[in-house]
């Protein structure tokens, strides 16, 4: 089972009718994700994908005809904020925040928000997550993993992609591999999931793919630290980043030392967090211990 | 985005923080101008976007026209931390009681914004810090509830402000969450707020920066953005939806998604390389975002090595090919070009691109090792 969600949950698409909610929506089907129905204000009463899943107006209308349990945003960043605040007012147990570039502004109230409410945020702007076999939320490429051990929690999408392609060329599969996010305010952090990797019967280690920028990767070695059983594996993007600049992502902007990869490097070590150094070297270093 | 210190200033003066007269000036005859309005005693800053300008020379006070000159020709010579100076602003001197230090910041990490006062201004505040921790009184705001005013009392008691300032402090202190709140600030910043000939406050200099993902909904800043303080490349990059960040190396590399950039680069510079830049085609781009993001790099001219590295997964390979092919089918490229295509339709791009002289690697050490020899020079 993957964490966080069954492989069965019923699933909706937030701006299913968008190019990129729309081609990501077919990509999830096909992997066998429940995607029970899209929502796109004035568009319901529409069908898509061949006349399957229905379209309705609102996420409340959505969850009483299908019984839809989580939801996978697409909507436009001038947009997602309200899209967002939907999905928590109609009490969705899981939001997956796929948009990139909401105002900050609005994702601290959108927390401060969510504070009296069970419905759990991943993301803004993260790939979603991939249980190989099971089930896929977002946008992460099916083929590149395939079924095994690794959990995975990273900050980034296309670098995931190609560390856990490369651990699959080398024969270790992922149990789940899940992405909170390259925005700075981001909904769930590395501990709540660490802890679920951690009970999951699944996954026999554990690897961390963070960046610069923030104290994410603080707050995951405190956890791991104080919680963490399973071997957990660390490696951070951004060493050669300069200062004060925004590495793509709103994120992954060194604002402090705390935030350069050379500190949190000392710290991962200090934990006795085994390293990579270099994403080379993350294959063999899962492979050999 | 950060804002230069005069257009900050407007905006204070919009919201009713008080500031000292003064005008920005490109030249000593234009700086003259404005100090036979502001005379006998002005202060002439250089307007750019680090801090360190007075360490670096760039604040002084002028006494006569003959030293506003002087000094206006002095700082307009200066490049500090890598900018040159091209505008300074020049403003009655004021009278110095006591310094402060005021901003309001994003705390990101506790996902709420925060109200920072400090009684050490006027210096930089992280040496502050630094030597004594309890030099900055640090209060959460609920953005829900917004600053309230108690905390600003509190923040007026923390700094022991005299009490016969404390209407006027929460005036400014209120002014600036506002300020902050309607504009989507990032971070907003006083430092020094003065105490002036007793009884009066004055925000000496003005920082403003606004949260980058929020600009598209205030037109009204486009104003205050000094585009000629960017580099030409980055300003080029935003328009076409790339995110390009200079860097002082001569690989040139395009990437496809940040953090896989990031890795690129760290990767370059295990190697000894030195990357040209940060480029970000985004996930899903197309072939005119891969064909703009190509040109970027090939108009930069310390470029020696260009460093293509796409992992496919939303973002299709035959769709990357097509971009570069519409470049390199209309201009002749004299720098050898290393490229790595996996994933999403991979075979179908390295097909397209066969006959094009590219060098083809397989995985993304092998691109940079290949990249950082040639810009080298270097066979290992």
């Amino acid at each position: 089972m993957s964490i966080l969600v069954r492989s069965d949950i019923s699933v909706l698409v937030q701006g299913i009718t968008g190019k990129e909610g729309h081609f990501h929506a077919q990509k999830m089907i096909s992997y066998g994700t429940r995607i029970v129905a899209g929502v796109t204000p004035g568009k319901g009463g529409d069908w898509v994908m061949d006349g399957k899943i229905p379209v309705f107006d609102s996420v409340k209308t959505a969850i009483e005809a299908t019984g839809a349990e989580a939801s996978v945003i697409f909507v436009p960043a001038d947009h997602a904020a309200d899209a967002i605040y939907e999905a928590v007012e109609a009490q969705l147990r899981y939001v997956f925040c796929v948009t990139e570039g909401i105002p900050m502004q609005d994702m601290m109230r959108i927390k401060r928000y969510m504070q009296t409410s069970e419905t759990q945020l991943i993301g803004p702007n993260s790939p979603g997550l991939l249980s190989p076999g099971k089930i896929k939320l977002g946008i992460i490429p099916g083929e590149v993993a395939k079924p095994g051990n690794i959990g995975v929690i990273s900050r980034s999408g296309t670098l995931t992609y190609e560390i856990v392609n490369e651990l699959s060329k080398a024969g270790a599969g992922i149990s789940t591999c899940i992405g909170i996010g390259g925005d700075p305010i981001l909904g769930t952090g590395y501990p709540e999931l660490l802890e679920l990797f951690e009970a999951d019967p699944e996954t026999e280690k554990i690897l961390i793919i963070g960046e610069i920028g923030g104290r994410f990767e603080e707050n995951a070695v405190r956890y791991i630290s104080q919680h963490n059983t399973k071997p957990v594996y660390a490696y951070i993007v951004g060493k050669s980043a300069p200062e004060g600049r925004r590495m793509g992502h709103a994120g992954a902007i060194i604002e402090k030392r705390a935030g350069s990869a050379a500190y949190k490097n000392e710290l991962i070590k200090n934990a006795g967090i085994r390293l990579a150094s270099s994403i080379e070297e993350i294959p063999a270093l899962l492979l050999k211990s | 985005m950060r804002i230069q210190e005069y257009q900050s200033k407007r905006i204070f003066s919009h919201y009713g923080i008080p500031i000292p007269k003064g005008r920005v000036a490109i030249n000593a005859i234009i700086a003259d101008h404005i100090y036979e309005e502001l005379k006998p005693d002005v202060v002439i800053k250089a307007q750019v976007l680090t801090s360190g300008r007075g360490k670096a020379g760039g604040i002084r006070l002028a006494k006569s026209a003959e030293q506003v000159e002087q000094i206006t020709n002095d700082i307009l010579g200066l490049t500090i931390k890598g900018m040159p100076v091209k505008k300074i602003l020049v403003e009655e001197a004021v009278k110095i009681d006591q310094e402060y230090f005021i901003a309001i910041i994003t705390d990101k990490d506790a996902g709420m914004p925060a109200l920072m006062a400090s009684k050490y201004g006027g210096m930089d505040i992280e040496d502050a810090v630094r030597e004594n921790s309890s030099a900055i009184y640090t209060l959460p705001i609920d953005p829900l509830a917004g600053l309230l005013e108690f905390q600003v009392r509190s923040a007026a008691l923390a700094v022991e402000l005299p009490k016969q300032l404390w209407n006027d402090f929460a005036d400014i202190v209120l002014a600036l969450w506002k300020l902050y709140e309607e504009n989507d600030a990032d971070s907003v910043e006083i430092n020094p707020l003065v105490i002036s000939e007793g009884d009066k406050l004055i925000a000496l200099d003005a920082k403003v920066n606004i949260d980058d993902n929020a600009i598209y909904r205030h037109p009204e800043l486009t104003e205050y953005f000094d585009l000629e303080e960017e580099d030409r490349m980055e300003y080029q990059a935003k328009k076409y939806g790339l995110s390009y960040v200079k860097l002082d190396g001569d690989i040139g590399c395009m990437v496809n998604g940040a953090g896989l950039a990031m890795a690129t680069l760290d990767l370059l510079s295990d190697q000894g390389g030195k990357p040209a830049n940060f480029l970000d085609i985004g996930g899903g781009a197309n072939s005119e975002k891969v064909s703009s993001g190509l040109k970027i790099l090939m108009q930069d001219e310390r470029v020696k090595v260009i460093l293509i590295n796409i992992f496919g997964g939303i973002t299709r390979c035959d769709e990357v090919a097509k971009g570069l092919l519409s470049v390199f089918n209309n201009t002749t490229i004299e720098l050898p070009v290393v490229i790595r295509l996996a994933g999403t339709n991979a075979v179908e791009g390295l097909e397209m691109l066969k006959n094009s002289g590219l060098i083809v690697v397989e995985n993304i050490g092998e691109a940079a090792r290949i990249s950082v020899q040639l810009s080298t020079g270097s066979k290992k």
